[in-house]
């Protein structure tokens, strides 16, 4: 796996802290080590079996992950009764799709539109739809992201390339409960007969937390 | 309680640190760590209430400068600690104490899909309640600042919105963090405005925040 130096996880934030040297050395500060610890004892005393965790850790890395958020999306975009269903019971339209389980039991979908651009953040911790998504990415989780995205949602899309104009209103939902929010951004144009599958393409997983825009036509690999 | 996990609206945290192609776990320990949590879970101690408590209760220095994985272990940690299923002494050594009594995983690896694809929703829709408030309806989240756990971010206390739409009644988790039963309360998604949360010269005044909260943590406005 690629490794990334500790200070690229919270952006500057995290620099300034370990220049300023407010280490906590009160525990071994290598978490590999913690963990190695911590699964070694759990596995000794019979709380947990090594094979679970190896398939929840396989189940995470290769089963769940925005590829399914785009195939509900791009199905959306292609079927009108779909996309009506989307919007009336987002958990069970999306159950159809076969993603449905831990952190996405109770769904739902945001519609853009030109006049509206939705984004979804969790203030309080890291609420995020796994089965539609995977796992959140680091940015999502970090400070900057949490404190920032309902105070300055503008200023932080920016940062992510999007420019919206005065006509739009940005609308931020704050996953504080136990609903998960799925962005349905717009079907790019240019995109008349293509099939949900290649649609699917062009959908990011930022486009579904409404920090993107889908790809547009060319720009798919 | 009133800790740094909630930071909506905070300054200081610096730019959001995005990252290409971020792989899901960075280190193999992202992947045990969370594989521990949801394993751990299913010993039916501790509740997803009960593991936010844990992690905010982290103490605010180290909750900021560690990542969120690690935030996860300090929180699984001090929760198997508590329950009573590990002592730390154990957890943090690797050993467990001489003459410990082993178990046995019921939570078979056979089990891992079927678990996260079923989920635990935490919707209770035969708790057949009447909601207080219909969409529309004028609101002020309450000025409340308890010790516990609670799901009302800080930003919002005081501040009056519309009720934007009625999401059913779910497990209440100031009650359920402290085992003092699942308690379920209508939820509502909340809209506030930006001018009402920020003042009229920040952003723009009439991009929305929308919140979803409990019943108690509303009232008339």
């Amino acid at each position: 796996m690629t490794g990334v130096p500790t200070n690229r996880r919270w952006g500057l934030f995290m620099s300034e802290q370990h220049k300023s040297g407010t280490h906590n050395h009160a525990m071994p500060s290598d978490p590999a080590l913690r963990v190695q610890a911590l699964e070694s004892v759990l596995v000794e005393k019979g709380l947990v079996d090594p094979k679970t965790l190896d398939t929840i850790v396989d189940y995470y890395e290769t089963e769940v992950g925005p590829r399914n958020g785009a195939r509900v999306v791009a199905r959306a975009w292609s079927d009108s009764d779909y996309r009506s269903w989307l919007f009336e019971d987002a958990s069970a339209a999306i159950a159809d799709m076969g993603y449905e389980g831990r952190q996405g039991e109770d769904m739902v979908a945001l519609e853009n539109t030109p006049t509206v651009h939705n984004m979804v953040v969790c203030t309080l911790c890291s609420c995020y739809p796994w089965p539609v998504l995977g796992l959140p990415p680091v940015w999502y989780k970090s400070p900057p992201y949490r404190s920032r995205a309902v105070i300055e949602p503008r200023v932080v899309l920016a940062e992510f390339g999007i420019e919206l104009g005065d006509d739009v209103e940005v609308r931020v939902w704050d996953s504080t409960a136990e609903l998960r929010y799925l962005v349905v951004p717009m079907r790019p144009a240019g995109t008349d007969g293509w099939s949900a599958e290649q649609l699917a393409k062009l959908v990011t997983r930022d486009s579904m937390i409404g920090t993107g825009l889908p790809l547009q036509p060319g720009e798919a690999s | 309680m009133n800790s740094v996990h909630d930071m909506g609206g905070m300054h200081g945290f610096g730019p959001v640190a995005t990252e290409a192609n971020e792989p899901v776990f960075h280190h193999d320990w992202e992947g045990r760590t969370i594989a521990c949590v949801l394993a751990m879970s299913a010993w039916g101690k501790w509740n997803l209430d009960r593991s936010r408590f844990f992690r905010e209760s982290i103490p605010g220095p180290r909750y900021l400068n560690i990542s969120y994985y690690e935030i996860w272990l300090d929180g699984l940690i001090a929760m198997a600690a508590d329950a009573g299923l590990a002592s730390l002494e154990e957890l943090n050594s690797g050993h467990a104490d001489p003459g410990a009594e082993k178990c046995t995983p019921g939570f078979t690896a056979d089990k891992v899909i079927p678990a996260m694809q079923r989920g635990r929703s935490a919707r209770r829709a035969d708790a057949d309640l009447t909601a207080r408030f219909a969409p529309g309806d004028k609101v002020r989240a309450r000025n409340t600042n308890p010790r516990g756990h609670t799901r009302l971010p800080r930003y919002v206390r005081g501040r009056c919105g519309v009720i934007d739409r009625v999401h059913g009644e779910f497990v209440f988790p100031d009650s359920n963090a402290h085992f003092k039963g699942e308690a379920p309360q209508t939820v509502y998604s909340v809209r506030f405005t930006s001018a009402e949360l920020w003042g009229n010269d920040v952003g723009h005044p009439d991009d929305k925040v929308f919140v979803d909260m409990w019943d108690s943590y509303l009232e008339q406005a």
